[in-house]
């Protein structure tokens, strides 16, 4: 099934779903050296991000975390994507940074996230303004 | 809401103004779109909270403004520098790391940044007036342009905060506009003595407390007594804005947009109000200390965020006529102007008979400064004592500045203020 969304960082990708019941900061929730989710407070704490398409209801805390986001891009410990219920100006940057320095794309897509569940199948293909699509197969 | 440039803004997105003005405004315009700005408005200074070190993706992204010609272009000041922050187990710094990290420092320097390297620009050359539209980062600083001056910023951050001063430019939204600036909770002083005077303590505490209940919304206090000076509008802001994330404050009577109840609501009064009663002050006092009165004491923290000029102009005083001797350290953080302006008076003259550390350029509680890690450490900070164990491992005692001076000098957590 297909969604469509708000697009506001460009790129296209295809992985599987982590989807996160909480907001997660990332600085001081993720660990940039594994990709993995260190927040003490957070349900999702030891998942892994890197090369999922995270889905979340939103961003969350320090602004630090738009420069977390692009060091995990750069290491290769980020997420493949990011949709989110409510768009996030942290992240939004983040990925932009990332993509300006090293060509690393992370594509963030604002839509309903809703019957989506970890382990599904998730495309994304976002422009980078105005309006993308997400293209969902569930695990089962 | 469709997002628009003047212009000139498109001008400078297309590259017109070189490469760093354009990728600055790729930058803006991204983060204005997220947070729902219909266009972009000038502004005429901006505060850098960007000489942390977060990785190499923090200096990539300055070296690319270097490269690109970028200056900013409205006066610009810098936050402390600190090679590694709140969470030192997040970045396991090599000595290669190290250097960027420095690096992260002088190319700020290179871009017309003013290095100030404190958390307290308001108390420089560089503080706005009232009205200003601006771009500050770090979180005290936000709130004390907002409140305590009247100059209108949003919490800015990595990244954002030097997009705007390089493009002078910052999302028209948030705080920068009148209508998001009015109250929206309050808060009201009960059951308080009329002839208690205004203690540190309790604009702390006040600070504590707005700030873990306000969540978003714009808080007003109502009943506040007149601070001795602005710095304990500064403690009561840092308190807010370290419990919570208060960006802007009112207190009616005293800060520049709350000259009545009325006013810092907009006319339109809240459903409902929050008490603050004397016995709510001492529990958020009391959780900040995680120590007993009269346990051993290893230093005194003073000057979270940096000490002003009014306060060392209380302490020196105080410090002389209490004599605490050189058993316990005394550690101040304070910015680097303000410390030259003290040497150029003379103001410091004697205090080498106490065992006092001038700290500047970064704070006690984001570094390993202190000599000992292992005791408890006094402060009359909020935000330190609220900081420090988790940073550090320390145990906190909060105290007023007197009761400070008087436990370092009893070497154990003692108050001489009623």
């Amino acid at each position: 099934m297909t969604r469509t969304a708000q697009s506001f960082a460009e790129g296209d990708a295809d992985a599987l779903a982590l989807v996160l019941s909480h907001p997660l900061s990332f600085w001081g929730g993720i660990d940039v050296e594994t990709g993995r989710i260190i927040d003490r407070s957070h349900p999702g704490r030891g998942q892994q991000v890197a090369g999922r398409i995270l889905v979340m209801p939103g961003g969350r805390g320090s602004s630090s975390s738009s420069a977390v986001l692009a060091e995990s891009l750069r290491r290769g410990t980020g997420p493949a994507g990011v949709v989110l219920a409510v768009p996030d100006p942290i992240l939004t940057v983040g990925a932009i940074v990332a993509q300006s320095l090293y060509g690393i794309r992370c594509p963030i897509l604002v839509c309903p996230i809703e019957g989506i569940r970890t382990g599904d199948r998730v495309h994304l293909s976002s422009p980078g303004t105005g309006t993308g699509h997400l293209e969902l197969t569930l695990a089962f | 809401m469709a997002f628009h440039l003047t212009a000139d803004e498109s001008a400078m997105l297309r590259g017109e103004s070189g490469a760093a003005v354009a990728f600055a405004m790729e930058i803006l315009s991204a983060f204005a779109r997220a947070v729902g700005a219909p266009s972009l408005l000038p502004i005429t200074r901006a505060h850098i909270d960007g000489c942390l070190y977060h990785g190499q993706a923090s200096l990539d992204f300055v070296e690319r403004m270097v490269a690109g010609g970028g200056r900013v272009r409205v006066p610009t000041t810098l936050n402390v520098g600190a090679v590694d922050l709140i969470h030192p187990e997040l970045v396991r710094l090599t000595e290669a790391e190290r250097a960027s990290a420095r690096r992260l420092m002088t190319a700020h320097e290179e871009l017309g940044c003013h290095p100030s390297f404190t958390c307290a620009p308001y108390q420089t050359r560089f503080r706005p007036a009232f009205g200003e539209q601006i771009a500050w980062g770090e979180s005290n600083a936000i709130v004390f342009a907002n409140s305590v001056i009247g100059a209108r910023t949003n919490r800015y951050g990595d990244f954002i905060d030097l997009c705007c001063a390089i493009a002078g430019r910052a999302p028209a939204w948030g705080l920068h506009l009148d209508g998001n600036r009015h109250g929206q909770v309050l808060f009201r002083l009960a059951g308080f003595g009329r002839s208690r005077p205004p203690t540190d303590a309790l604009f702390v505490a006040v600070g504590l407390l707005i700030g873990s209940l306000a969540g978003e919304r714009v808080p007003v206090i109502d009943g506040l007594p007149p601070p001795r000076t602005e710095d304990q509008l500064k403690a009561l802001g840092a308190a807010a804005a370290t419990s919570g994330s208060v960006a802007l404050f009112h207190a009616v009577g005293i800060t520049p947009e709350a000259p009545t109840l009325d006013t810092a609501f907009g006319g339109r009064m809240p459903a409902g109000s929050i008490e603050i009663r004397p016995a709510d002050i001492a529990r958020a006092l009391g959780q900040l200390s995680t120590v007993p009165d009269g346990s051993p004491i290893t230093a005194v923290c003073l000057g979270t965020p940096h000490f002003s000029r009014d306060e060392w102009a209380r302490f020196l005083p105080m410090l002389r006529a209490m004599t605490p001797g050189r058993s316990v350290p005394i550690y101040v953080n304070t910015g680097r102007a303000t410390l030259q302006a003290l040497e150029a008076e003379g103001a410091l003259k004697g205090v080498d008979e106490f065992n006092l550390r001038i700290v500047t350029d970064t704070c006690t509680y984001l570094t390993p400064i202190l000599e000992r890690m292992d005791g408890t450490v006094m402060t009359n900070s909020g935000k330190w004592a609220h900081y420090a164990p988790g940073n550090l491992g320390v145990k906190v005692a909060f105290g007023e500045l007197e009761d400070c001076i008087a436990s370092a000098a009893a070497g154990h957590v003692v108050r001489v203020t009623a």
